[in-house]
C-alpha cells in the first residue's frame, strides 16, 4: 500500500500521468468510433471526455493538475489551426469557383446560429448573461471567449456552450444532411465549421477531406463574422 | 518534419504578433493559417513538402480537443438551473445553422449558374 502511495505520489507530480491518459482515453475513443464505422453519435471527443472525466472523479484529481499534462495536447491547437492552411490551398481552385455561395452559406449560418440560439433561449425564459454567453457559441473558442467578456456574457459559460455546440454539430451533421439529401462535400464542411467551429471540422475531416478544408474554412470566417455580428445583437438585445 | 512543425509555430507566433499588435478581434492561429495560404501561393513547392506534417496533424484533430473538453465536465455546474433550456437552444440553433447554410450553398450554387 505504501508503495502504490509512492508510486501515486510521484505520478501525480509529472504531466507524465495524464498526458498518457488523455492520449489513451483517444485511443479508445477514436477506436470505438472507427468499429462503429465512425457512426456519428459514436464521436471520439465525447468518449474520451467520458472517460477522463470519469477518472479524474474517482480519483479526486482537479482539472488544474490533469491540464498540466493534458495542456501539451492542447496547445498544439494552434499549429493544427495554422496547418488547416494546406487543405485550404489544396481546395484553392474550388473555393474560387464557389466564392458566391460561399459567402451567402457564411451570412445566413452565422445569422441562423446568433438569432436562433437566443431566440429559443428567450422563449425559455433565459436572460441577461446566461442570454448573452450563449450569442458567440458557435465561433471557435478563443474568439468566443473574447466575445462573450466583451458583450457582457460569462466567458465561463461561454467555454461550455461552445464545446457543447461542436459536440452536437458533429454529431447531428451527417445524419441531418443525409436526411435533406444535400450531398456536396464543400457544403455539407463548410455548413459545420460555421455552425460548430473545430470540433464539426474534426468530424468533417474523419468523413471527407473536401468536407475537412471547407469546413476550416467556414470555422474561420466565421470566427471573424461572429465578432462583428454578436456585439450587434447584444447591444439590439440590451436595447429591447 | 521537425522543419515543418517550426513553420507552423513560426506561422502561429506571426499571427498571435500581429493579432495583439493591431488588437484585432481574430485569434492568431487563423492570422497564422492566411499567412501560409498566402505563402503556399508565393512558393508553390512549399505546400507539397508540408502536406504530410498538416495531415497527421489534421487526421487528429478530434485528439486536440479532449483537455478542454475535460474541464467543462467540471463547470456543467454552471448551466445550473438553465440547463434544460440552454441545451435545447444549442441543439435548436445548431440544427438550424447546419441546415440553413448548407441549404444556402447548394442554393446560391444552383442560381448562380452551378458550375461544378
Amino acid at each position: 500500500m505504501t508503495e502504490f502511495a509512492e508510486i501515486w505520489s510521484y505520478l501525480s507530480e509529472t504531466p507524465l500521468l495524464w498526458l498518457a491518459a488523455t492520449l489513451g482515453a483517444y485511443v479508445v475513443g477514436d477506436g470505438l468510433s472507427r468499429a462503429s464505422g465512425r457512426k456519428p453519435y459514436v464521436n471520439p471527443v465525447l468518449i474520451a471526455v467520458v472517460i477522463l472525466a470519469a477518472i479524474l472523479w474517482a480519483s479526486g484529481t482537479p482539472y488544474a493538475t490533469y491540464f498540466e499534462g493534458a495542456q501539451f495536447v492542447h496547445f498544439m491547437l494552434g499549429p493544427a489551426t495554422v496547418a488547416l492552411a494546406a487543405p485550404l490551398y489544396a481546395n484553392l481552385s474550388h473555393v474560387r469557383r464557389v466564392a458566391l455561395p460561399l459567402i451567402a452559406a457564411l451570412l445566413a449560418g452565422s445569422i441562423t446560429a446568433i438569432l436562433s440560439a437566443l431566440g429559443i433561449a428567450w422563449a425559455l425564459g433565459v436572460r441577461g448573461e446566461t442570454l448573452l454567453s450563449l450569442a458567440p457559441k458557435s465561433a471557435t473558442a478563443p474568439v468566443a471567449l473574447g466575445i462573450s467578456e466583451q458583450i457582457g456574457g460569462s466567458p465561463t459559460l461561454t467555454a461550455v456552450l461552445v464545446i457543447l455546440t461542436g459536440i452536437i454539430g458533429a454529431i447531428v451533421v451527417t445524419p441531418l444532411l443525409n436526411l435533406l439529401r444535400i450531398r456536396d462535400w464543400r457544403a455539407r464542411g463548410f455548413a459545420v465549421g460555421v455552425a460548430a467551429h473545430g470540433i464539426g471540422t474534426a468530424r468533417a475531416f474523419q468523413v471527407n477531406e473536401t468536407a475537412g478544408a471547407f469546413a476550416g474554412i467556414g470555422m474561420g470566417l466565421n470566427a471573424i463574422l461572429t465578432a462583428i455580428l454578436a456585439p450587434l445583437v447584444a447591444g439590439w438585445i440590451s436595447a429591447l | 518534419m521537425i522543419l515543418n512543425l517550426a513553420l507552423l509555430l513560426l506561422f502561429q507566433l506571426a499571427g498571435e504578433v500581429t493579432a495583439r499588435a493591431l488588437s484585432l478581434p481574430v485569434p492568431g492561429p487563423v492570422i497564422g493559417l492566411a499567412a501560409l495560404v498566402l505563402a503556399f501561393l508565393a512558393v508553390p513547392g512549399l505546400a507539397g513538402r508540408m502536406q504530410p506534417t498538416a495531415g497527421g496533424l489534421l487526421a487528429h484533430l478530434s485528439l486536440l480537443f479532449v483537455p478542454a473538453g475535460v474541464g467543462v465536465v467540471g463547470h456543467l455546474g454552471v448551466l445550473g438551473a438553465q440547463g434544460g433550456p440552454l441545451l435545447l437552444a444549442l441543439i435548436g440553433s445548431t440544427v438550424l445553422a447546419i441546415a440553413v447554410g448548407a441549404g444556402v450553398f447548394v442554393g446560391v450554387q444552383r442560381l448562380t449558374g452551378g458550375a461544378e
